[in-house]
C-alpha cells in the first residue's frame, strides 16, 4: 500500500518535471499562458463580429476548454516521452503496479490544467471587462476542476494510443481539434447539427463548459449537479478505458516486441 | 542566376522533405480546419452581413499558410542541429541565409495546401459561394503572402536558434498573429495600440491584398507594403544570422543543443 502511494505521489511528480524538462521554465509561458489566452480573444472578437453570444460566453468556454492542453499533451506525453527516450521498457519491467504508476502521473497533470484555466479565465475576463462575481467563483473552480479530471481521463486514452502511433502531439491536436468544434466551446450547441450534439453528450468538457457557463450567472452548486456529474463520469469511464487499452497495448507491446519501435 | 537556381532547388527539396510524412500532413490540414469550421459555424450562427462568410472563408484558409510556418520555423534551426547539419550548412561556400530562406519558404508554401483545402471544405460543406472578384489578383496575392509569411519564418528561425525549446516560442505566436494580422478580425476593431504592431508584420497587408482581391478593393498598396517588409526581414534575418554564426563560433556552441 505504502509502495503504491510513493509510487503514486513521487513517480508521478518526478514523471511530470521530467515532462517539460524544467530546465528551462520559460516554456511554460507560451504554452500555458499565451496560447490560451489569444485562444480566448480570437473568439470574443468573431464572436461579436459574427453576433453569437456575448464576450462571457467565449471567456468560459475557451478557458475551461483550454485544461485539455496539459491534460491531453501531458498524459500522451508521459508515455511518449518515455517510448522515444527508451526508457518505457525499464519503467514496465519494474514490479510496481501499473494503476498507482499511471494515475500517478495524471494528479500533477489535472493540478496543471486547472492552473491554465484559471489564468487564461482571469485574465481573459479582465482583458474583456468580464465582471465575474465573488461569489461565483467557487463554484466556477469546481466546474475547472470536474472537465480537468474528465479531460485528463481521455489523455489516459491517448496515453495508451501513444504506445502504438509515433507522433502523440499529432494525435493529441487532432483530439484537441475535435473538442474546440463539438463541446460548445464557442458555438452554442443549439446551432450544432443533431448528430454533432450527440457526440459532444459523449465528450469530455461540454458539460463542464455548460455548467461553467451557469456558474458564471451564479447558479449554486445544487444547480450544476447534473451536470458535473455527468461529467466527472464520464471522466471516469475515460479512465477506466485508459487503463484496459494501455495494458492491452503492453500486452500487444511485449508480444511482437515493438514496446520501443517506431 | 546561380542563386535562383540555389533558392529554387533547396526549396523544392524542402517542399518534398515536407511532403513525406502523411501524418504530419494530414495535421497541417486538419488543424487549421479545425478553427475553420469553427468559425463557419459561428458565423452560420450568428446575424451575418453579406459577403462575411467568404470573407471568414478566405481569412480562415490563409490562416493555415501561417500554422504551417509559425512552430516548424522557429524549431528549424533545432532540428538542423539535432540532426548534426546545422554545422554543414555553416560550413558550406554559400552563404547562410541564401540556404535558410529555402526552408522557411517551403513551410509557408505547404501552408497553401491548407488553404485551398479550407476553401474546398467552406464551399462544399458549407456551401460558401467562392465567387473571387479579381481571380489572378487573388492568386498574386497568396503568392506574395507565401513569400511573406515564409520570410517572416526566417527572422523568427534565425532569432530564435539559441533557445532549445524554440517551438513553443513559434506555438506561442501562431494565435497571436491571426489575431492581430487581420485574418478574421479587421483591424479596426483591435484596441488602437496594437495596430501599429500589426502594420509592422508582413502577413498584416498579405491578408488585406488576398481579402482585397477576392472581395472587391485596392490591391497594390498592400502587395507593396508586404513585399517592402518581406525585404526588411531578409536584410534583417541575414544580419542577425551573422551575428549569431560569429557568436555560435567564438563559443564553440554551434553544435550544442
Amino acid at each position: 500500500m505504502i509502495t503504491s502511494a510513493r509510487v503514486f505521489f513521487v513517480g508521478g511528480l518526478t514523471s511530470y518535471r521530467a515532462l517539460f524538462t524544467w530546465l528551462s521554465p520559460w516554456i511554460l509561458i507560451p504554452t500555458f499562458i499565451v496560447t490560451p489566452l489569444f485562444q480566448v480573444l480570437f473568439f470574443a472578437y468573431i464572436g461579436r463580429d459574427a453576433g453569437v453570444a456575448d464576450d462571457r460566453f467565449f471567456v468560459i468556454g475557451n478557458a475551461v476548454q483550454y485544461v485539455a492542453i496539459p491534460c491531453l499533451f501531458a498524459m500522451g506525453n508521459t508515455i511518449g516521452n518515455e517510448r522515444r527516450q527508451q526508457t518505457l521498457g525499464l519503467l514496465l519491467v519494474t514490479p510496481a503496479r501499473r494503476i498507482p504508476l499511471f494515475l500517478g502521473r495524471s494528479l500533477p497533470v489535472i493540478a496543471n490544467g486547472v492552473a491554465v484555466s484559471v489564468v487564461a479565465l482571469v485574465a481573459g475576463a479582465a482583458l474583456l471587462r468580464v465582471h465575474v462575481a465573488l461569489a461565483t467563483v467557487p463554484p466556477l473552480l469546481l466546474c475547472v476542476v470536474v472537465a480537468s479530471f474528465s479531460c485528463t481521463g481521455l489523455g489516459l486514452v491517448t496515453a495508451a494510443l501513444a504506445l502504438r502511433v509515433r507522433e502523440t502531439a499529432v494525435l493529441v491536436n487532432i483530439v484537441f481539434g475535435i473538442l474546440l468544434i463539438f463541446c460548445g466551446v464557442n458555438v452554442p450547441l443549439a446551432s450544432l447539427p443533431g448528430w454533432m450534439r450527440s457526440v459532444a453528450g459523449w465528450l469530455p468538457l461540454t458539460h463542464s463548459i455548460a455548467a461553467g457557463r451557469r456558474a458564471s450567472v451564479g447558479a449554486g452548486f445544487s444547480a450544476l449537479g447534473g451536470d458535473l456529474g455527468r461529467e466527472a463520469l464520464l471522466g471516469l469511464g475515460f479512465v477506466v478505458l485508459g487503463l484496459l487499452l494501455l495494458a492491452y497495448f503492453e500486452r500487444e507491446s511485449r508480444q511482437r516486441a515493438t514496446l520501443e519501435v517506431f | 542566376m546561380k542563386t535562383l537556381r540555389l533558392l529554387a532547388v533547396t526549396w523544392w527539396l524542402q517542399v518534398k522533405i515536407r511532403s513525406r510524412s502523411a501524418f504530419d500532413g494530414l495535421l497541417s490540414l486538419l488543424w487549421p480546419l479545425f478553427f475553420a469550421t469553427t468559425i463557419f459555424l459561428l458565423y452560420r450562427a450568428g446575424h451575418q452581413a453579406p459577403g462575411a462568410l467568404l470573407s471568414a472563408a478566405v481569412g480562415a484558409s490563409a490562416m493555415g499558410i501561417w500554422s504551417a510556418t509559425s512552430t516548424t520555423a522557429s524549431a528549424a534551426l533545432q532540428n538542423e542541429r539535432q540532426q548534426g547539419t546545422l554545422e554543414l550548412l555553416v560550413a558550406a561556400p554559400t552563404p547562410l541565409p541564401l540556404l535558410f530562406v529555402p526552408i522557411t519558404l517551403s513551410m509557408a508554401t505547404v501552408g497553401v495546401y491548407s488553404l485551398i483545402t479550407t476553401l474546398l471544405w467552406g464551399r462544399f460543406v458549407f456551401g460558401i459561394s467562392l465567387h473571387v472578384h479579381a481571380p489572378l489578383l487573388f492568386a498574386l496575392s497568396v503568392l506574395v503572402i507565401v513569400v511573406g509569411i515564409g520570410m517572416f519564418g526566417f527572422l523568427l528561425a534565425v532569432a530564435s536558434v539559441r533557445y532549445r525549446s524554440s517551438w513553443a516560442l513559434g506555438a506561442g505566436i501562431e494565435l497571436p498573429v491571426w489575431f492581430i494580422c487581420g485574418f478574421l478580425i479587421p483591424l479596426s476593431q483591435l484596441p488602437g495600440w496594437v495596430r501599429p504592431i500589426s502594420w509592422l508584420l508582413a502577413p498584416t497587408w498579405g491578408m488585406t491584398a488576398v481579402r482585397h482581391s477576392a472581395l472587391g478593393g485596392s490591391v497594390a498598396p498592400a502587395l507593396l507594403a508586404c513585399l517592402g517588409l518581406t525585404a526588411a526581414y531578409a536584410v534583417i534575418g541575414t544580419l542577425v544570422t551573422g551575428r549569431i554564426v560569429d557568436a555560435a563560433r567564438t563559443r564553440a556552441t554551434l553544435a550544442l543543443t
